[in-house]
């Protein structure tokens, strides 16, 4: 038999960490490549890693697997999911009372990449998903304009079309990080109020020259064509930059329960804004003021003043993995990985850290870094085996840097419940066991 | 004589840059194929939902405190609960807290800063089983008693398109505009 090789689970000279708490330096796996991942593979109880160990798995020496004996399924019209992914799910929590008023979460700690799959985008709906018929739908833009127009969506298709690659985050995503005590959940069950999609449709300034807004406009009020005829008010400034009459999400035709077959997309505005099943823009000169933006959307301060019309989505990441609900597999050597994404710009930087907040060592983004998109980082960790707390911390173009939980909390009291976007910390106990903490 | 010269020609330039960003609005680029369709008087009315705090947009009609608060028992209370508090849905009254403090009351009463919101949330989607099924007078009716059951209306007030914009809400002054460039 051959002999085991042991590995010490210190990293060796080669693998000097550059902060505390064991975080490597991000270039490291493409510096030493396939030999040091090999070294990751195995550990052994005694917390050493063990390199070439013979696999005990009888099963896998058979020559064929069931599945290689016979032909397999044959095409499908639309494909799905393996049926061993049944766990990789929205979660749903709504109203008792109402079943189409609340909302269904995306499970960040089960993805990877920067796309968020259809069937898998967050939901807040407020009465429900409607069952549009694209030949009766029709977008109406009036007010203060010099024609008001109507168009079908057979005639938007027919328009220039571009693309967006963008995240939608509702402005109360992660608002259980307002509460006294750390929620105890999988990250997405409570950060996942937030998507990522590639978006295609008409820019929606093209639509309002075509009306000719009055040159004294400075709001649009979009609503939608659903079961609340949910209403927003829109400063004309954003409808001109980067709005866009969205038709497509991610290549087919948006998901019902994103908007189909209309939606307007404000890139790194808060989901409210960006309205489903999109029937009517009124051209105005002030905000409507509707109960979306004033009772709910807006963020009560300790002084008794409200936040509102706040918008834009800040600086936020966290890490998908290692995270809550998972298991670490004892010491050794791990991929830190997760998310950053900015309303105002491109990422520039994540920083992750290991010692709750001591120092810091810079993860690698991986291309590409788009603006107001997911940004998903990584950096390779060895694990001591030891107590952990890791943070990570993304700064975007602007210079805006995510802040920690305290400094927010100081600035806005715990009732604001909306755009909560502090640094997340995660304990990693010497067990392996992983929970949210306020670190 | 050049300085006069220069500034005609400053003032001259300016009023073509503005005359040029004004007729930008409405100047679709050469790619756009130009497909909408004049939208009907009648049809932009029909849709037209928005009610603005000086009441633009609220329709003719009345409603009691009274009439309200039937309305509300049978439509409302089950989601929302008696008199507006312990239902499953947003507590509507019962603010005693007010907004600062360790447990603040974010009611209508207390947060909510036009009165007119009231009746344009309860027009397009309430209750949310049946949403457009309240009648105009109704939704005068109940937005009257939510307004009554949160301190701000006797119970023998009745509200109309001309009454509605008229009550003061306590919180109107509550809300700062982050947004920046944006001009109340």
């Amino acid at each position: 038999m051959k002999k085991k090789q042991e590995i010490s689970s210190e990293p060796n000279n080669e693998i000097k960490p550059v902060a505390g708490g064991g975080l490597l330096d991000r270039r490291l796996f493409l510096k030493r490549g396939l030999t040091f991942i090999t070294a990751t593979t195995v550990t052994g109880a005694s917390g050493k890693l063990l390199a070439e160990e013979p696999s005990s798995d009888v099963e896998a020496i058979q020559p064929r697997q069931p599945w290689m004996l016979k032909p397999g399924k044959p095409f499908s019209n639309y494909g799905q999911p393996s049926p061993h992914e049944s766990d990789v799910i929205r979660w749903i929590s709504a109203n008792s009372m109402a079943s189409g008023n609340g909302v269904s979460w995306s499970p960040l700690h089960q993805l990877e990449g920067m796309i968020t799959p259809n069937g898998l985008h967050y939901e807040r709906h407020h009465n429900g998903v409607p069952e549009i018929d694209p030949e009766k739908h029709k977008l109406l833009v009036h007010g203060m304009v010099e024609k008001a127009l109507m168009f079908s969506i057979n005639d938007l298709l027919r328009y220039p079309m571009e693309s967006r690659i963008c995240f939608i985050e509702c402005g109360g995503n992660s608002n259980a990080g307002w509460n006294s005590r750390p929620v105890q959940s999988e990250v997405g069950y409570f950060h996942g109020l937030v998507s990522c999609s590639e978006w295609t449709g008409v820019p929606l300034s093209l639509i309002l020259k075509e009306v000719c807004i009055d040159p004294k406009a400075t709001w649009l009020i979009a609503e939608a064509a659903d079961g609340i005829a949910m209403e927003i008010s829109i400063p004309v400034e954003k409808a001109m930059d980067d709005a866009l009459l969205a038709l497509y999400q991610n290549g087919e035709r948006l998901r019902p329960e994103n908007g189909y077959p209309l939606r307007l997309l404000l890139p790194g505005w808060e989901g409210v804004t960006n309205v489903k099943w999109l029937r009517r823009l009124q051209v105005t000169d002030r905000p409507v003021m509707s109960r979306n933006e004033t009772a709910k959307y807006t963020e009560l301060l300790p002084s008794g003043k409200a936040r509102q019309f706040t918008f834009v989505m800040d600086a936020k990441s966290l890490i998908t993995s290692p995270s809550p609900g998972q298991e670490m597999h004892g010491p050794g050597f791990y991929q830190i990985t997760g998310l950053a994404w900015s309303g105002r710009g491109k990422i520039s930087k994540v920083e992750v850290s290991a010692d709750g907040g001591k120092t810091w060592a810079e993860a690698e983004l991986q291309e590409p870094v788009l603006s107001k998109c997911y940004t998903r980082f990584r950096i390779p960790w060895h694990w001591d085996g030891g107590l952990a707390i890791l943070k990570s911390r993304a700064i975007d173009e602007t210079g805006y840097v995510q802040p920690e939980r305290e400094v927010l909390v100081n600035e806005r009291g715990n009732h604001g419940y909306f755009h909560y976007n502090a640094i997340v910390s995660w304990e990693i106990a010497p067990e392996g066991y992983i929970s949210h903490v306020y670190a | 004589m050049s300085m006069h010269k220069s500034s005609f020609l400053l003032i001259g330039l300016s009023l073509l840059v503005i005359s040029q960003s004004l007729s930008a609005e409405c100047d679709p680029p050469g790619n756009s194929p130009l497909l909408g369709k004049v939208a009907p008087e009648k049809l932009i009315e029909a849709w037209d939902l928005s009610i603005f705090p000086d009441g633009t947009g609220l329709p003719p009609g009345k409603g009691n405190v009274v009439e309200g608060e039937k309305i509300y028992n049978a439509q409302c209370a089950v989601c929302h609960g008696p008199k507006g508090i312990g239902g499953s849905a947003e507590e509507l009254a019962g603010g005693e807290q007010g907004l600062t403090g360790e447990y603040p009351d974010k009611t209508i009463g207390t947060y909510w800063p036009y009165a007119t919101t009231l009746f344009d949330f309860i027009r397009r989607g309430m209750p949310l089983s049946a949403p457009g099924s309240l009648t105009d007078d109704q939704v005068y009716a109940v937005t009257a008693y939510l307004l009554h059951v949160n301190k701000i209306l006797p119970g023998d007030a009745e509200l109309s398109k001309e009454t509605l914009p008229e009550v003061e809400m306590p919180n109107r002054s509550g809300f700062v505009w982050i947004y920046p460039g944006l001009k109340k």
